[in-house]
């Protein structure tokens, strides 16, 4: 047990970052959205999977194959880019459908959440029942599909003295650093992420200000989604394939992520998403992959005993209990 | 600050706000509070026949035209359903704890039957007491160590921990891992006596409709519990925690007693449920308790009208039947059930019943449950505030 874990140190080390980088890249809509309504938006791991067949979709239409190298970079911006477009689309739509009737009306935050969960249903069976089929051609039940026919698996290796790194862990690692910290100039840096963090403060001075509230969450709600959307590419580049029922078990990570974290605080996403994807390789290997979902929600249970607003406590906003 | 729904003569968007006034249940609530005890005792009465009427075959034909068994599809799905969702509704709709993993409490209940039903020879009665007082402790372990924590924070916790109950079960080869347990015994036939051609305290495998009886008496037990329970100290202390936790705890009310008790409580009923579904089905799997159920009774509680016992059971019932009702739409069926969730959620965000007390609370503020952080009215909301008031 403990043997295998540490001859499995820097290999769990290595694929927990890269898990942990996808985690945090999901973390970040999650806990965006939260920060400004104080909702779970249960329907964000929808979106990412819909960025996954955004991703596939478009790798086909172009019909590359085997590619490697600096290509399959290229490769990997356009799939991102095609996924974040349409996440984020999806995302802001979601927001304008779901739950600014609900805003607008006053509604609990509990009908929110509620709101959500039918939503994230209606995305999932929607992709799986309709778009899936239609657009791919296969049936719902055998809906895995993968994109090894596209990709020549990464096999080069960089070579660190004991640690091992594949591209894809290097790239999906690479990549979600980037995204991050364009995000952190976005929210600190420009006059909209202003307005994002204001409203996270105090939504009813924010207003009073001049904030324009309604484009303010549709703003976050659009950075939340691209986010997703990379995350789908880099996911794809990782794991390969993907189905209509994907994002559940990676939503309830990722927000676990954020709260470890602690929710609302963009920096927190970060922290909490590489913590829980490197425990959750440690655990694998210490307890057996099977125990790996255990050993997360146990760690998220423990944590929250000692630090109950998270690693790094809600900076986004006060905390409004 | 809630500026939309203050709205005494106030005519509101379109033709909607006169909608959903004819849809008022006040009229009803007069009449029913104004009631002298007798009649309300006669509807009870009328009530509870009602219920013991419900698996008619001619209810049947409407509510399960497709062939579907409608006893079955009562017991397996609506009854249980209404049962939880009442469990549910003393953590959530009265002490305001937001839990999204009461469906590890079902779990408990359902594996504590099979385990010592197969394994230890136990009978039905024997083993749901033992059932239930396991699912409570299992809330009383969940709770004591994170009850201190603040709404969502409780609610990813839950979330968690339904789910490492879930795959603590798939992982374990003592309860057989992903195949679950089988040939847990139905309980033990009560008497063969026979009326109105069912035999209601026969457990077999063929007719359902005992085990409908079973859960309408737990349902009977629960609601004369929860009712007894709201009416009292621990109910006030509960509605006082929801509104306002610290104002609670500087008036005196141990809130953390109070909120422990609501999780322990809630648990021990959804634990009721889980041994009569495992005896009913005689087989129990890890996939029988997936995050969607604790979000559907969920979302039965909040679209019933969070709260209000009447309510949460109707809400139950409303969703337990509707995927069921549309088997013949397949594939789509869960699109609209999706659709329609969210939809009922724009419509009545109070829900379909909700309590009085909870409607004012409601108009005032958001009933304890906070609101979404970005609700202030737009530009062309303020108008209307100015009107309504």
């Amino acid at each position: 047990m403990l043997d295998d874990f540490i001859n499995q140190f820097w290999p769990s080390t290595i694929d927990g970052l890269a898990l942990g980088a996808i985690y945090a890249l999901l973390a970040l809509g999650y806990t965006m959205v939260y920060g400004v309504l104080r909702l779970i938006n249960f329907a964000h791991a929808d979106v990412f999977m819909v960025g996954t067949f955004a991703a596939l979709w478009s790798v086909r239409t172009l019909g590359v194959s085997d590619v490697g190298g600096f290509a399959l970079i290229g490769v990997v911006v356009l799939m991102a880019v095609v996924a974040g477009a349409v996440a984020g689309g999806g995302a802001m739509l979601l927001e304008v459908t779901a739950y600014r009737p609900l805003r607008k009306r006053g509604a609990s935050r509990l009908a929110a959440l509620i709101s959500a969960i039918g939503a994230s249903i209606f995305i999932q069976q929607l992709m799986g029942a309709v778009v899936v089929h239609r657009v791919f051609g296969t049936s719902k039940e055998g809906g895995k599909l993968d994109v090894n026919e596209h990709f020549k698996k990464l096999s080069d290796v960089v070579d660190v003295g004991p640690i091992l790194i594949r591209n894809d862990q290097l790239l999906v690692f690479v990549g979600a650093v980037l995204m991050m910290v364009a995000l952190d100039q976005f929210v600190n840096r420009t006059k909209l992420g202003r307005g994002i963090r204001s409203t996270a403060q105090d939504p009813e001075t924010a207003v009073l200000m001049g904030v324009n509230i309604d484009r303010v969450v549709s703003t976050t709600f659009l950075v939340g989604g691209i986010m997703a959307g990379v995350a789908a590419a880099l996911y794809f580049l990782r794991f390969e394939s993907t189905n209509y029922f994907v994002g559940f078990l990676l939503g309830i990570k990722a927000f676990t992520a954020a709260v470890l974290g602690g929710i609302g605080n963009i920096r927190g996403a970060l922290v909490g998403g590489f913590t829980l994807g490197l425990l959750e390789m440690y655990g694998s290997s210490l307890f057996g992959s099977q125990w790996r979902d255990v050993v997360a929600f146990s760690l998220l249970i423990l944590v929250l005993m000692f630090r109950p607003t998270g690693i790094l406590g809600e900076s986004l906003q006060q905390a409004r209990a | 600050m809630n500026l939309t729904k203050n709205g005494n003569g106030n005519d509101g968007p379109g033709g909607l706000r006169a909608a959903r006034d004819r849809l008022s249940l006040d009229p009803l609530r007069n009449a029913w509070s104004t009631a002298p005890g007798p009649v309300r005792w006669a509807v009870y009465l009328l009530l509870v026949i009602g219920g013991l009427l419900l698996p008619n075959q001619a209810i049947g034909e409407f509510m399960a035209p497709s062939g579907s068994d409608w006893p079955s599809m009562l017991s397996n799905q609506i009854a249980i359903y209404v049962l939880l969702a009442l469990g549910l509704n003393v953590v959530v709709g009265m002490a305001g704890l937001l839990d999204l993993g009461y469906v590890a409490f079902y779990a408990v209940g359902g594996y504590t039957m099979a385990i010592f039903a197969t394994k230890y020879g136990w009978s039905f009665w024997e083993s749901l007491f033992l059932a239930i007082a396991f699912a409570g402790l299992s809330g009383l372990i969940l709770g004591a160590p994170t009850l201190r924590l603040r709404g969502d924070y409780l609610a990813i916790v839950t979330l968690g921990f339904g789910e490492i109950v879930k795959r603590t079960a798939n992982n374990s080869s003592y309860v057989n891992g992903p195949r679950g347990v089988q040939g847990i015994p139905h309980p033990p036939t009560l008497s063969e006596f026979e009326i109105f051609g069912v035999q209601p305290l026969k457990y077999g495998l063929l007719d359902s409709r005992p085990y409908y009886y079973l859960l309408l008496l737990f349902i009977i037990i629960a609601i004369i519990f929860v009712k007894r329970l709201e009416r009292s100290r621990v109910g006030r202390a509960w509605a006082s925690i929801r509104e306002d936790e610290d104002a609670a705890e500087l008036m005196g009310v141990p809130t953390f007693k109070f909120k422990l008790a609501a999780f322990a409580i809630g648990a021990a009923i959804g634990g009721s449920g889980g041994v009569v579904f495992a005896s009913q089905q005689t087989s129990i799997n890890p996939q029988n308790f997936e995050f969607l159920v604790s979000a559907l009774i969920l979302a039965g509680v909040v679209l019933g009208g969070s709260g209000n016992i009447p309510g949460v059971m109707l809400g139950a019932a409303v969703l337990a039947w509707l995927p069921e009702r549309f088997r013949g739409l397949s594939d789509y069926r869960m699109l609209i059930f999706g659709a329609a969730l969210v939809l009922m959620m724009i419509f009545r965000p109070e829900g379909l019943w909700p309590s009085r007390q909870r409607k004012a609370e409601l108009a005032e503020g958001t009933g304890g449950m906070g609101s979404m952080g970005a609700e202030v009215a737009g530009p062309g909301q303020t108008v209307t505030a100015e009107e309504g008031k």
